[in-house]
């Protein structure tokens, strides 16, 4: 890349342009003013007024919903994280042995993700009050349901996806290597443990990172599949952001300081996981 | 000199697709004659909007354009396009809770044509003595009976005067239900389809007799006085439904319909609006009944009748824009096309001095009502601090539904009373 711009600049800026371009945009530019709009009491961007840091100590002071939404959402991160990993590899590992009709599994396992969060909300909303009708309950009957409810979804439609990250990874594992340790006397367990495992860790950096990140953010589940109900006791982050934008009088901009705080969480724990994973892999 | 030649065509191109959409940017300019952008609340009337602008634009060649926002999603739809180049020139809002979010986009109307057109005061939303929304539909709520089913189950609206009878003939209802086949109620369903006719409309009742017990219009601290009265009309309504009260959050408003039209259920708390979805049963069995709560005097209580439909012009449009906005409300209210639109298409009775007849049984009912001496109910529920306010007393009555001691009552009372108070003071920070 370098070498490119150093032979050719006036080329290298004219083709970078466009994308450049698309990202101020498309990204630096709202993200720019979502921040000086965190500082301001506004209805529209218009009119917006500035005062300071009040917005952010009404987080604190005046809302007691953002720390539950806090706390439900980081163990629902991290439970759906461990739970799709999991599951993912050891469906990629079951569907990379030689056996009939893998790609067909593949592909099944695959869908859910082809579907958007408010459909599979909704239609997960219908299957799990079914259910739960029979026994006079509800998925809002209390904050646990929408909980393992929010789960179930959550596990259904990602594990496909993290599946062909792990199907690709487990691809990529050097048939010899396993020969060899067999041929040494290592049993399956181990093969797993030394080869398999360190080899695939790129995949599952990868598929952490997303897993966790999907977990913080998700939104449109939430959204349909309990609204936050009963009293905001299975209201995400993302959602508790949302409704505190829209639901009362001049509070936009308190939205708007949680949202800022949200990324720099999601940020803060992305790297993090990022380093120590990186850390592990095999070079 | 090819790779001179590559990049001068290269930056031509960026260049042209760069003018390209400046000038798509600024093509739809405006004429002198302006033109009217105007965000519609109610979904059920977008075609009639839709219709009556293409016949102003016909008649006047200035451009009408309505979009309406999905239903629930006014608010958010109206804070994204307000604050666009082509901002929406006419648009809504409830009352003085809506004016507060939205009072730098309100234009003075005091002088406006369509105002003096209204026929009393009492249809605006003012502030310091200038009138910044005009109310262009009065609707009316109540629990809409279905007599021919009333009749088959041996009781008639006669007995019906006041709470105790009303509750006697519930019960009573309920009683038979396996030998009539229907139930007294429809599901008071508590899905964001419908839980505003509980948390919203029903919740009117008890605001309304406090503050006429109190002699106000408006507070920062609701005491709650008749909390009592709203548990045993919720009571009522649950406990004698087509549903259990435990699954209320899964029902959605079309599920009550879907009941009252098929003759599930005698009774169904909704408006004027919901003409259209319940006609089916026939206008000679449909009756909208006063919602009784056992306040006292309430034989004399008619309907519920108010507005939370305010048009207001967006001070900061074009000049020559607010200028075709007020021509085309002048022409709604007054042209014979516009009034036509109004009560026919629409179903509306509006407040304008030239307003045609509605032909909505239901209005006409409460016309009945009024002409009997009854005193209507206002609607109270413009007050109330704030949308987070609503939803939570909605989930402490769907939690209480489920579970019905005073331990959950106690939580209906805490977001009802201590909510109110909060979020009164969460607005004013």
């Amino acid at each position: 890349m370098e070498k490119i711009m150093k032979k050719n600049p006036l080329y290298f800026c004219l083709f970078l342009l466009p994308t450049l371009l698309a990202f101020m945009i498309g990204f630096v530019v709202p993200f720019g003013m979502g921040i000086y709009l965190s500082f301001c009491k506004f209805n529209t961007m218009n009119d917006a007024k500035w005062v300071g840091i009040n917005n952010y100590l009404q987080i604190f002071q005046g809302d007691e919903t953002f720390t539950h939404a806090f706390w439900f959402t980081a163990l629902f991160a991290v439970i759906s994280t461990v739970a799709i990993n999991v599951i993912a590899f050891l469906v990629a590992v079951a569907l990379t042995r030689n056996f009939g009709g893998t790609n067909l599994f593949r592909t099944i396992f695959f869908m859910p993700n082809l579907l958007g969060g408010v459909l599979l909300g909704t239609i997960w909303k219908i299957l799990i009050n079914g259910l739960l009708l029979s026994m006079k309950q509800t998925l809002t009957t209390n904050g646990t349901y929408g909980f393992i409810g929010l789960l179930i979804v959550m596990i259904w439609q990602q594990v496909g996806y993290m599946m062909i990250i792990y199907v690709a990874g487990l691809q990529g594992v050097p048939d010899d290597l396993k020969e060899a340790a067999r041929i040494d006397g290592a049993n399956d367990k181990e093969i797993l443990f030394q080869i398999t495992i360190p080899l695939v860790m790129p995949s599952i950096s990868m598929c952490t990172f997303l897993t966790l990140t999907n977990g913080f953010k998700l939104f449109d589940q939430n959204l349909t599949l309990t609204g936050g109900e009963p009293m905001h006791q299975s209201e995400m982050l993302a959602l508790n952001i949302y409704s505190t934008f829209y639901d009362r009088v001049g509070w936009k901009g308190v939205g708007q300081a949680k949202a800022v705080l949200f990324f720099l969480l999601v940020g803060l724990i992305a790297i993090i996981q990022l380093k120590i994973t990186q850390s592990k892999e095999a070079d | 000199m090819k790779k001179r030649l590559a990049l001068i065509l290269a930056s031509a191109m960026l260049v042209s697709s760069a003018l390209c959409s400046l000038t798509a940017c600024s093509g739809g300019g405006s004429n002198a004659k302006g033109h009217v952008y105007y965000l519609n609340f109610k979904p059920e009337q977008d075609q009639a909007w839709q219709d009556l602008a293409a016949a102003y634009t016909e008649e006047t060649g200035v451009q009408v354009d309505v979009l309406t926002a999905a239903q629930g999603t006014y608010e958010t739809t109206l804070a994204s396009e307000i604050a666009k180049t082509d901002a929406p020139t006419l648009f809504q809002i409830n009352g003085p809770v809506g004016f507060a979010n939205w009072k730098d986009y309100c234009y003075d109307m005091t002088d406006a044509a369509v105002t003096k057109e209204l026929t009393s005061d009492a249809f605006t939303v003012k502030d310091g003595g200038k009138i910044y929304g005009v109310a262009y539909v009065v609707e009316t709520y109540g629990i809409i009976c279905n007599t021919k089913l009333l009749q088959q189950a041996g009781h008639s609206l006669d007995e019906i005067t006041n709470f105790e009878t009303f509750k006697a003939v519930v019960e009573d209802i309920q009683a038979n239900k396996a030998k009539n086949g229907f139930a007294a109620f429809t599901s008071a369903g508590m899905d964001s389809s419908s839980n505003w006719r509980f948390q919203t409309h029903l919740a009117n009742l008890p605001i309304y007799y406090e503050y006429k017990a109190d002699g106000i219009g408006k507070t920062d601290a609701i005491k709650g006085t008749y909390l009592d009265n709203y548990r045993a009309i919720w009571d009522l309504y649950i406990n004698n439904a087509t549903c259990d009260p435990g699954v209320l959050s899964t029902k959605t408003n079309d599920d009550a319909v879907a009941e009252f039209v098929n003759e599930q259920a005698v009774f169904y708390q909704n408006g004027t609006w919901a003409y259209g979805d319940v006609s089916a049963v026939g206008d000679e069995n449909l009756q909208m009944i006063p919602i009784y709560i056992g306040a006292e005097g309430e034989e004399n209580q008619g309907l519920c009748t108010g507005t939370e439909n305010f048009w207001c012009v967006n001070s900061q449009a074009a000049e020559e824009d607010i200028q075709a906005t007020l021509d085309f409300l002048e022409w709604v209210a007054t042209s014979d096309k516009g009034t036509d639109a109004l009560a026919n298409a629409m179903n509306f009775v509006s407040p304008f001095k030239k307003a045609k007849e509605a032909s909505n049984l239901f209005v006409k009912q409460d016309a009945a009502y009024t002409a009997a001496g009854k005193t209507p109910v206002d609607w109270c529920f413009a007050t109330m601090p704030s949308e987070a306010w609503k939803d939570d007393v909605g989930s402490a009555l769907t939690a209480y539904a489920a579970k019905q001691n005073d331990t959950s009552w106690e939580a209906v009372k805490t977001a009802f009373v201590d909510g109110w108070a909060k979020e009164v003071a969460k607005s004013k920070a």
